[in-house]
């Protein structure tokens, strides 16, 4: 066994770029989509891109291959949508579960592999935990502001449910990402500390909020301070921000994470900012050269892509990173 | 190692460090301490509660203490949905809350709404260890810090031991048990009364002192709270001892390390303030100095009374200050009153009065334009320094004509002009104010100006920028016929396009290849500054107009090749799926007043009640709600200033009847068809059809389920009788006359200002008339009593939406409501090509009455609703294409 708090004492991390982005190549269908399996569902499937782990796994397998060989520590499993909340679009909630476990199988499948081949280098999984489609501090209604689409309950349920499912599978470590509303994510990492509790699991978690505008604020409105303190309950082997922005955007959030706390860091930022029609334009080139004041200042343990990046980007920041030390 | 503090956050921090202030706990939003809150509670009016927990925040509450307890409320449910409202005013939800009740599960429905970390109130050993260690638990994995109540199986801690004992027992259970951190420990070890006349209370405040010392130094980075008014319960009815006991108290508990306290503020005195012999006597008993304190205090009690302080007279320090710092002291804070006095002294120091305006005047406009550069002054402020210049270089003038060459050298010049067909000018206004602030010279051809005009002007008078504003959908056409002008003449002058329908993306690709000098977007008032600076300056402006035509091609070509998988129904599909009324259950209401009615000359004193102000404020560039805007705390001295004015500005218009308002509205049999018309009826037989209404439907794909609306979903179709009414209101009467009296007066800011409160007082009429109509004329809600503020919020039945908006953008639908009303006969409101009203400071709209009636908005359609739409309207497609343009989806 590998121990990952001690890895990364020692180095800069890697963490794997877009999912989305690699998955955008593949162009599937809606037929691909539904496989076999769910050729009859009624409802359609196209865009349910975690659904594709069960029915185009090699797909998913190949990505995972290519950020491993593109120098990354760390991929994260195809489950960011995962929960019986973010599927009930798809009419899939039964299918949360196995969604989480497969996964997050297949993504150790492979992360072993990378092992056995390159044991001074060993490959870690993160279950990805996303933010669900819902907000628990935000009313979808403007004429209604008191109003929720989802509650704590349900949101910790679902959480709960996908966190065992992705411990079931073999993950090594456990993000909580792109947290918009800190109530969400607040949830998810009760249901963590419970799962946790249940199986005297010590699990690394990791938390990732994300920034959504120059204001400085996550959607849910608050500052980075006041993310950070209202996660300070949690045991987290690192915290960070990631999406919505791009490295030099995000720089002085992370600045003022890495002052307010001894918490490892992590960021993955966008290739940029997307362009008017949502595409990101940030070359590996470009990218490598916003990453290297992170590391020059120090200021970073993990770091990785979010939308827009693809291995190119990976191998630059792995390369880049090799050459400096952990925060 | 980032040392232990309490840290608390709500959508922003608060940090406990030994060196921060006392914290200051907001009470009033507790139904066990306020009557007021409970009775609001009681009544359901959160909107009003929610005023309460304002005025906490705004007077100064750091934290905001939230209690439901009270045997009549459903205290989970009151809890979980005062504390949802609140999460949606940022201004209140900025500070950290206290979930306070006795009773656990509505600490934990608290606990489960908030995103913050908040603090509870409060949980003890009461009810043993076991259950303690249950919720401590489950506080710990919420995130919150807690408060423990000095309290045990055997009771509530009421002497020094006591406290102490069980204040440890708590700690010891809490830090080595279940590993809570020891720095969200708060302890409130009791604040009792004392001067009660029983000799076990004498020591209460000392024995809580003593207890707040030795948790500080025993019980490692926990902090201490407490309920202070507790202290004076025995002088309830005199405030004046009663403030002075607080205060006294807080002195000495922050002494001995109090860190925070539930505090009312106005129940405080100012320590320093309170008169000498008082102090002494609250001293001797909360210290239990004498035997006799007690009653000494309460001999004392009857003489004091409060004294009130006299605010302080305008500070005029500053005239004595150097001319140049004078100078700039009026410009930046826009004070007129000794301009001319100082400009005649710095006149006479200069060899030629020009050098006035160059030298001092420049110099303070330079300071106002770094400042708003900055964000530390703001829009109505900069037009307040424009009117002191203006004043300043219109006392000069004289002067300067007098000696030859006395011309004003100016950065550039530049014209400005609303387009063809519209009226709007306030953005326009304050753009050519702000440069004009920036030593441009500013040629404003004013509203609804012809596209030759422009060309011509710019031509004879050898402008260095063009710049067109509009507001209506139409005026973007009526831009780019401007620039295929400019084309056409080979015109090499760069032009800024702004106002409220225009964007970066119409821009780039509908104005700019028209073109082909520099087009730049602008839509606020500081860019233009920049954008123009960046266009004139001398030698780089070549490569700037190249980056921006570059931009704007590269925007062009990513627009063209975007891959957006918007996707829509088709018409049939939309109108299968409409938004269905169950009409056999439905009531209709037969309107009161059926026909058309005129209102000639409505009292505007009635209208100022219905007035929402944020748009008002948003106008000058303040962004925020109202009234949260004039404390908020960037913008809100200057929200206030120019509230201030407004309101001066708005009651001479009131008295001096400076403004007409009138209107027109009518109410009509109707029904709806299946092509989405209205069909109005002349008479109550329904046969013959006057007119109809052509509404449009949307065709965005939807959720299954999810109905497409179209606004004659909301109007029953024929075999059940329904009505629908049409309006127009304006109080734009006499608005021109009295802004050019203004602008003769080199007086912008005033101009600006009577244009904005006319727009205002439109608004509000349209509120008011449609109140009138669902209360009177039509009659079907004649119980309703809403307050302004759930008006603008459109709480009531029935709708009121207007062409050109998102439920209908269609603006030809004007022509029909003015052929229904006869409107510009009736009131004199025009329309003008591109169907602007004029004055502009009028609204017109539709009445829908039914309680399922929503706003919505029409988004994109497709081709085949084009093609069904020019053929009910009886236009060309071609036609329906210019009026539809912005809603097409291509």
């Amino acid at each position: 066994m590998y121990n990952i708090r001690k890895i990364v004492e020692e180095r800069i991390l890697v963490l794997d770029g877009a999912m989305g982005t690699m998955l955008q190549s593949y162009d599937f269908k809606e037929k691909d989509f539904r496989g076999t399996r769910f050729a009859d569902h009624k409802i359609p499937l196209k865009g349910n891109n975690d659904l594709l782990s069960i029915t185009q796994p090699q797909a998913i397998k190949d990505i995972h291959t290519k950020y491993f060989a593109a120098g990354a520590d760390i991929v994260e499993t195809n489950t960011f949508s995962s929960t019986t909340i973010a599927m009930a679009d798809y009419g899939m909630e039964d299918l949360a579960y196995e969604l989480n476990f497969e996964s997050a199988k297949l993504a150790k499948e492979i992360a072993n592999k990378f092992t056995e081949q390159e044991p001074h280098k060993p490959r870690f999984v993160a279950g990805s935990v996303g933010p669900t489609n819902k907000t628990a501090s935000l009313s979808p209604d403007v004429n209604d502001p008191g109003f929720r689409a989802i509650t704590f309950d349900e949101l910790m349920q679902a959480y709960k449910l996908q966190t065992e499912a992705l411990i079931d599978g073999g993950v090594d470590i456990l993000l909580v990402e792109t947290i918009f509303d800190t109530l969400n994510a607040k949830a998810a990492f009760y249901a963590i500390d419970l799962v946790k509790e249940e199986r005297e699991s010590t699990i690394p978690v990791m938390a990732s909020g994300t920034i959504t505008d120059a204001s400085g604020r996550t959607l849910s409105g608050q500052t980075t301070e006041a993310f950070l303190i209202s996660l300070s309950h949690v045991d987290l082997l690192s915290i960070g921000f990631n999406c919505a922005m791009g490295a030099d955007q995000l720089f002085p959030y992370i600045q003022r994470l890495s002052a307010n706390t001894d918490i490892l860091i992590s960021v993955h930022p966008n290739a940029g900012l997307p362009n008017a029609f949502g595409e990101y334009d940030q070359s590996p080139k470009e990218m490598k050269e916003l990453i290297t004041p992170y590391v020059e200042n120090n200021l970073v343990n993990i770091i990785g892509g979010c939308c827009g990046t693809g291995p190119e980007h990976i191998q630059e920041i792995a390369s880049l990173v090799a050459n400096y030390k952990p925060r | 190692m980032t040392p232990k503090h309490l840290k608390l956050a709500g959508l922003e921090p608060l940090v406990v460090k030994p060196d921060s202030n006392f914290i200051n706990i907001g009470e009033r939003t507790n139904v066990t301490g306020s009557r007021a809150f409970l009775r609001l509670i009681e009544q359901d009016d959160f909107t009003a509660a929610l005023e309460v927990a304002r005025e906490q925040v705004v007077g100064g509450a750091q934290i905001i203490d939230v209690n439901m307890d009270e045997g009549m409320i459903d205290g989970v449910e009151a809890m979980t949905r005062f504390l949802n409202l609140l999460q949606a005013e940022p201004d209140i939800a900025r500070v950290p809350i206290m979930i306070d009740s006795s009773k656990w599960e509505i600490i934990e429905a608290g606990l489960k709404v908030v995103q913050g970390k908040c603090v509870v109130n409060s949980i003890s050993l009461k009810e043993g260890e076991e259950t303690f260690i249950h919720q401590a638990k489950t506080i710990k994995r919420h995130g919150a810090a807690v408060i423990i109540m000095a309290f045990d199986e055997d009771g509530q801690a009421d002497t020094l031991d006591r406290r102490i004992e069980i204040c440890k027992r708590s700690y010891e259970v809490l830090v080595t048990t279940i590993n809570f951190p020891p720095q969200d420990i708060i302890f409130d070890p009791n604040i009792f009364p004392v001067a009660t006349g029983m000799e076990e209370h004498l020591t209460n405040a000392v024995d809580f002192f003593k207890t707040t010392k030795w948790i500080r130094q025993n019980l490692p980075y926990a902090n201490v709270s407490g309920g202070v008014s507790n202290v004076s319960f025995s002088f309830r009815g005199n405030n004046t001892v009663r403030e002075a006991m607080h205060s006294v108290f807080l002195y000495h508990a922050i002494q001995h390390g109090m860190t925070m306290g539930i505090v009312n503020p106005t129940m405080l005195e100012i320590y320093s303030d309170i008169p000498k012999k008082l102090l002494s006597y609250v001293e001797d008993v909360l210290l239990n100095r004498r035997s006799d304190a007690t009653e000494r205090l309460l001999n004392y009690a009857e003489e004091v009374k409060g004294s009130r302080k006299v605010k302080s007279k305008d500070d005029l320090s500053w005239r004595s200050q150097s001319l140049q710092e004078r100078i700039t002291h009026a410009l930046v804070r826009g004070i007129d009153a000794f301009i001319e006095e100082d400009v005649e002294a710095a006149r006479l120091d200069v060899e030629r009065p020009i050098q006035v305006i160059e030298g001092h005047l420049m110099n303070g406009m330079n300071v106002v334009g770094d400042l708003f550069g900055s964000g530390k002054m703001f829009l109505p402020q900069v037009v307040k320094s424009a009117r002191v210049m203006k004043k300043a270089v219109a006392y000069l003038l004289p002067f300067i004509e007098e000696e030859k060459d006395g011309k004003q050298e100016y950065a550039g010049r530049i014209l400005l002009a609303t387009v063809k067909g519209d009226v709007h000018d306030i953005g326009k206004n304050i753009v050519g104010v702000v440069l004009g602030c920036n030593n441009y010279e500013i040629i404003d051809l004013g509203v609804m100006v012809p596209p030759e005009k422009i060309i011509q002007t710019a031509i004879e008078k050898q402008v260095d920028v063009i710049g067109l504003s509009g507001l209506i959908t139409p005026s973007l056409d009526e831009m780019v016929f401007v620039a295929n002008e400019l084309e056409r003449v080979h015109s090499a002058v760069p032009l800024l396009i702004g106002g409220a329908t225009t964007s970066r993306a119409h821009t780039a690709v509908k104005i700019d290849p028209a073109y082909g000098q520099s087009v730049v977007h602008v839509n606020d008032a500081s860019r233009a500054v920049t954008v123009v600076g960046q266009l004139l300056q001398n030698d780089a402006s070549d490569k700037y107009q190249k980056s921006v035509k570059e931009d704007y091609a590269t925007f062009r070509e990513n627009f063209a090749k975007r891959k957006e998988h918007k996707t829509f129904v088709s018409l049939p599909e939309a109108r299968e799926q409409k938004f269905t009324i169950d009409w056999k259950e439905y009531q209709t209401v037969v309107p009161q007043q059926l026909g058309i009615q005129c209102i000639e000359d409505q009292d505007l004193s009635v209208l100022v009640d219905y007035i929402d102000w944020s748009p008002f404020f948003r106008s000058w560039d303040l962004h925020g709600k109202y009234p949260n805007i004039l404390t908020d705390k960037v913008v809100g001295e200057q929200a206030v200033s120019l509230f201030e004015d407004a309101q001066a500005l708005l009651s001479q218009i009131i008295e001096g009847k400076w403004l007409k308002a009138k209107a027109v509205f009518g109410l009509f049999p109707a029904n709806s068809n299946d092509q989405d018309d209205i069909e109005i009826y002349a008479n109550e037989d329904r046969k013959e059809t006057m007119h109809r209404f052509v509404c449009l439907r949307q065709q965005g794909k939807k959720a299954k389920a999810k109905p497409y609306y179209a606004l004659s979903d909301f109007i029953a179709p024929k075999g059940n009788d329904d009505y629908v009414g049409c309006f127009c209101v304006s109080t734009g009467f006499g608005t021109r006359e009295l802004a050019d009296r203004y602008e003769e007066n080199n007086d912008m800011y005033n101009s600006i200002l009577v244009k904005a409160l006319a727009d205002r007082l439109a608004e509000a009429f349209a509120e008011y008339l449609h109140k009138q109509v669902r209360t009177t004329y039509w009659g079907y809600a004649p119980e309703e009593e809403l307050s302004n503020e759930s008006l603008i919020l459109e709480k009531y039945r029935g709708i009121r939406p207007a062409p050109g908006y998102p439920a209908c953008p269609d603006h030809l639908e004007k022509n029909t409501i003015w052929e229904l009303l006869d409107v510009s006969k009736s009131i004199g409101v025009e329309l003008t090509e591109s169907l602007a009203m004029w004055p502009a400071a009028s609204v017109s709209g539709y009445y829908f009455a039914n309680p399922d009636a929503r706003y919505f908005g029409l988004g994109k359609i497709t081709e085949d609703q084009l093609l069904d739409y020019s053929q009910r309207r009886n236009i060309s497609i071609d036609e329906a294409t210019k009026w539809l343009r912005p809603n097409l989806n291509d």
